[in-house]
């Protein structure tokens, strides 16, 4: 155990989204955040049926569509092509934000530069100069069942981000409800993390030393399991 | 008296310096390109409409469409959720060296400002960016143990829209995720101006298939076959 090293054996990217993946519903409504929280579709598990929406108006979408057989009038939030899965629609934008405030939606997965341990999210500003860009991350935290980020357990310099306090500008507050990290899973309950998965070949010690603030138990730490190679 | 307009150019002419105007589309998807380079033209040949301030969800892309808006320098203030696009220079340039102002709106409250300033709700209260820098200097309210913060309606003089059929009625239709923030916008402005690739009949689009009713449209004008933002910045367009 007192080999592991948090930066080179910590997961990548895909194995985080591949366990958040396993979460994901059967019947489900779910956002899927710009960039990485996207890659978990990819990991859907076979047999369960997830309806993803996008804030510019589409439920029901799919896949991306072959190079070349883009039509850039259907697009998601990022940006990028689509296609649709049967029984999609198409709906104005107030529409698809009533969805997201409403309590419409089962899950909304967005990615962090913090956390914090009542739930605060930070994930649209760095508060450096530059030109600020909020998108639908305020609204997003907001209303969804189960509010989840998905993200390294540490930044690229090996500091935290799991905190007492966020000290990034706030997307929104005590909005969190789970993390799926590279070493990781925790919930957020009454103001504290609650361990509940962990990576096997790391130590409860180490886990607390690259965590910002006190990791709870209640009940058992199950071990964090990602198959070798993703399918 | 007819709603149809025989040009884009003549369907812009009526906008004037300082005018608030919506601009429909979601990135490329439902952007009125023809009727935004119909009102660079104008500005070219006359130095008007100048000093307008241009609601939308992003400032552009590339340098076609609000890109060129702002490139050509007509546009004094942006209002928008995501103005940081993959390939948004010309705003980004015009932003750090103080030439264009930035009004950021987080998506949900500015698709929500714009639809009750349409349906003459003059403020509502959202959970949206309660405890934020963005709600800063806002009235909040606790609701059922909930804390929320009162946003106003946002108005504009005129909106461009960009949809796939309208009749001579004014009633429109939407192509794919094309729909986004036009019919919003629709309802919010003095002055509808909606291009449509296909301009029909009154009575030839089923009722039961309008997405905006014509009473919310004031000028329509064909543009068949519209170039498309996304196709424009890949190709590398400039205009």
């Amino acid at each position: 155990m007192a080999d592991f090293n948090v930066m080179e054996d910590k997961l990548p990217n895909a194995k985080i989204a591949w366990r958040a993946a396993q979460d994901l519903a059967d019947g489900s409504y779910v956002n899927l955040g710009i960039g990485f929280p996207e890659m978990i579709a990819k990991f859907q598990p076979e047999g369960r049926e997830v309806t993803y929406h996008t804030e510019n108006g589409v439920l029901g979408f799919g896949k991306a569509p072959d190079v070349g057989k883009e039509d850039w009038d259907l697009i998601n939030a990022g940006k990028r092509a689509i296609t649709l899965n049967a029984g999609a629609s198409f709906f104005h934008h107030a529409d698809s934000f009533a969805m997201v405030r409403g309590g419409h939606l089962d899950l909304a997965v967005l990615g962090a530069y913090q956390v914090g341990q009542n739930g605060d999210l930070a994930n649209w500003s760095v508060g450096s100069k530059g030109v600020p860009a909020v998108g639908g991350a305020m609204d997003l935290v907001h209303g969804a069942k189960n509010v989840a980020v998905i993200t390294d357990h540490v930044t690229k310099k090996g500091e935290p981000k799991l905190l007492e306090t966020c000290t990034l500008p706030l997307t929104g507050i005590g909005c969190v409800t789970r993390i799926y990290t590279s070493l990781a899973v925790i919930d957020i309950q009454d103001g504290q993390f609650v361990l509940r998965e962990k990576l096997p070949q790391i130590s409860m010690d180490q886990l607390q030393s690259v965590t910002g603030a006190a990791l709870h138990m209640d009940g058992t730490v199950d071990d964090l399991i990602v198959p070798e190679t993703l399918s | 008296m007819t709603k149809i307009a025989d040009s884009v150019r003549n369907a812009v002419a009526g906008i004037p310096d300082g005018a608030q105007i919506m601009i429909g589309g979601f990135g490329g998807s439902g952007a009125p390109i023809e009727l935004i380079h119909a009102l660079i033209d104008r500005y070219r040949t006359t130095g008007s409409p100048a000093n307008v301030t241009v609601i939308n969800n992003n400032a552009g892309n590339g340098s076609t469409g609000i890109a060129a808006m702002i490139k050509a320098g007509m546009v004094q203030k942006m209002i928008c959720s995501f103005p940081r696009s993959s390939n948004a220079e010309a705003f980004n340039s015009k932003y750090l060296a103080g030439e264009i102002a930035l009004e950021l709106v987080p998506q949900g409250t500015l698709a929500e400002r714009i639809r009750a300033a349409g349906a003459g709700i003059p403020a509502f209260y959202t959970p949206t960016s309660f405890g934020t820098d963005l709600a800063k200097g806002k009235h909040t309210e606790d609701f059922d143990g909930k804390m929320y913060v009162r946003e106003r309606w946002l108005k504009a003089d005129f909106a461009l829209l960009k949809a796939h059929k309208g009749d001579h009625s004014g009633n429109l239709t939407y192509r794919l995720a094309g729909r986004n923030f036009n019919p919003l916008m629709a309802m919010a402005a003095d002055h509808t101006i909606a291009q449509v690739a296909d301009l029909c009949a009154s009575g030839s689009i089923n009722p039961e298939h309008v997405i905006t009713p014509g009473i919310f449209i004031d000028t329509v004008v064909e543009v068949q076959n519209p170039k498309q933002e996304e196709e424009l910045v890949r190709e590398g367009a400039i205009y």
